[in-house]
């Protein structure tokens, strides 16, 4: 097994670390959060995009996420298919509601930048449509999530879909760029595309987001072991 | 091979014979094509330009239709548990369940599609492609379809979350069909997106058995 979830595997050695870790990321988060957004709103006016620029400080960091937590689903989805690990599959389930909820913060701020600056809030563009199919496998996961009532077989099914839908989102990715682009290019990573007093806030914001994604996903696995652990407690105690 | 040749006869049989089979999908395609102009307007040249998108996309409607009883009538008269015992690998068993699926409802779709795609306002020169197209893309459709329906086993509303699975999935092969109608349509080179719809065909074929054998003994353990 990779060696950090191969140590978290134990599920007491989990709770003991994520006890400081999930209130310490939490904080890392809150701070870098202030400072991207302090610096996002010091940075001057695009002389192009206007105020507007600044929408890139939410909106980019949340389509990234939206995407490493996908990764991060099928990664824990594997692990819980395969070891039958409980929490991996904890893990796999909080990742995709937090996964959800980036999708959506990136759809709708791309949709609120998109407004005055292509005049349409939603244009039929290559990336918008891959990462609105994104957000439909997330919401198909959690459907499927939902509607078994069989804990472990529902758990075991939404891992499939997820490993599915690993192996299917680089088709659907190349298939809408093959067959539309309007969005421009990612110049994150790109030397020089991005002037430095962008590039700074865009990068605290991204650290921002994956500390706030860490805090949130230990606190819901968390949650989650606590409530199977009253779950099995309440099954003994009416066992007698 | 006979106990193979058992299996392609019954799949087959059951999806054409037990409720409706290809009469009913052919029916739900027709009663698509026929609301369209209806919401779009009888202009000629307006339905014209959307005639084949508007075909395709039918095309993969219709072929959800069926999907709930592809495993969900074995799974509850319980031949899938009596499947999972024979010497019929399970994933051989859904590959020819889907097999059977798009013998039943993807070949008279592919029939009826070049059909509905010239009443919208195709060209006629287009209906050997919307014919080859839709026979290519419903096996596509029938065996990432088949993931969906084996995985919505023993759920409640599974016809409805079978749809909701499957669309998402559908996104790739309703891009390069529609897309080789299209170029044919304005006179571009169409055969680079029937290639690739028929490489994601393949890659569905190849490797969706394998995930329905997997969801099929997780309904079942």
């Amino acid at each position: 097994m990779i060696p950090a979830p191969a140590f978290l595997a134990n599920p007491e050695r989990f709770m003991a670390f994520s006890r400081w870790a999930a209130p310490a990321l939490g904080v890392i988060a809150v701070v870098l959060a202030l400072v991207g957004l302090w610096l996002g709103w010091s940075a001057p006016p695009d002389y192009q995009q206007g105020e507007t620029v600044r929408i890139m400080f939410i909106h980019v960091p949340a389509a990234i996420m939206a995407m490493f937590v996908y990764a991060c689903l099928g990664v824990a989805s594997f692990l819980a298919l395969v070891y039958r690990h409980v929490l991996a599959d904890c893990a796999a389930q909080s990742a995709a509601v937090l996964g959800t909820g980036f999708t959506g913060l990136a759809l709708v701020t791309g949709s609120l930048w998109g407004r005055p600056m292509w005049g349409a809030w939603w244009v039929w563009d290559a990336r918008l449509t891959s990462v609105l199919v994104l957000f439909l496998f997330y919401v198909a996961y959690l459907s499927l999530r939902a509607s078994i009532d069989d804990e472990t077989k529902g758990s075991r099914a939404a891992a499939i879909l997820a490993l599915v839908g690993l192996i299917n989102l680089p088709i659907v990715h190349f298939s809408v760029y093959w067959w539309n682009s309007l969005h421009q290019g990612s110049s994150m990573f790109t030397p020089g595309a991005l002037a430095p007093v962008y590039a700074w806030p865009l990068y605290v914001m991204l650290l921002a987001y994956l500390a706030g994604f860490g805090s949130l996903w230990l606190v819901r696995i968390r949650g989650e072991v606590w409530r199977r652990r009253a779950e099995a407690a309440a099954l003994r105690a009416a066992r007698g | 091979m006979s106990r193979l040749g058992a299996l392609i006869r019954r799949e087959t049989t059951l999806a054409w014979g037990r409720g409706g089979g290809p009469l009913v999908t052919v029916g739900f395609y027709a009663g698509v094509a026929t609301l369209l102009p209806l919401a779009i307007g009888p202009e000629r040249e307006r339905l014209a330009a959307v005639a084949t998108g508007a075909a395709w996309v039918a095309l993969a409607l219709a072929s959800l239709l069926s999907l709930e009883r592809l495993f969900e009538r074995d799974y509850e008269d319980g031949a899938l548990d009596l499947m999972t015992l024979s010497e019929t690998p399970l994933e051989l068993t859904s590959a020819v369940k889907c097999l059977g699926q798009w013998i039943a409802t993807g070949a008279p779709l592919a029939l009826a599609a070049p059909v509905a795609a010239i009443g919208l306002g195709a060209s006629a020169a287009l209906a050997p492609l919307i014919f080859a197209c839709a026979l290519l893309g419903g096996l596509a459709f029938a065996f990432v379809g088949g993931i969906g329906a084996a995985l919505s086993l023993g759920a409640r509303r599974g016809g409805l979350l079978t749809a909701v699975i499957v669309l998402p999935l559908f996104t790739p092969p309703v891009i390069f069909g529609g897309g080789a109608l299209d170029a044919m349509a304005s006179g571009l080179p169409w055969q680079a997106a029937f290639a690739l719809l028929a490489a994601y065909t393949a890659a569905a074929v190849a490797l969706g058995p394998l995930a329905m054998a997997a969801a099929c003994r997780n309904a079942l353990s």
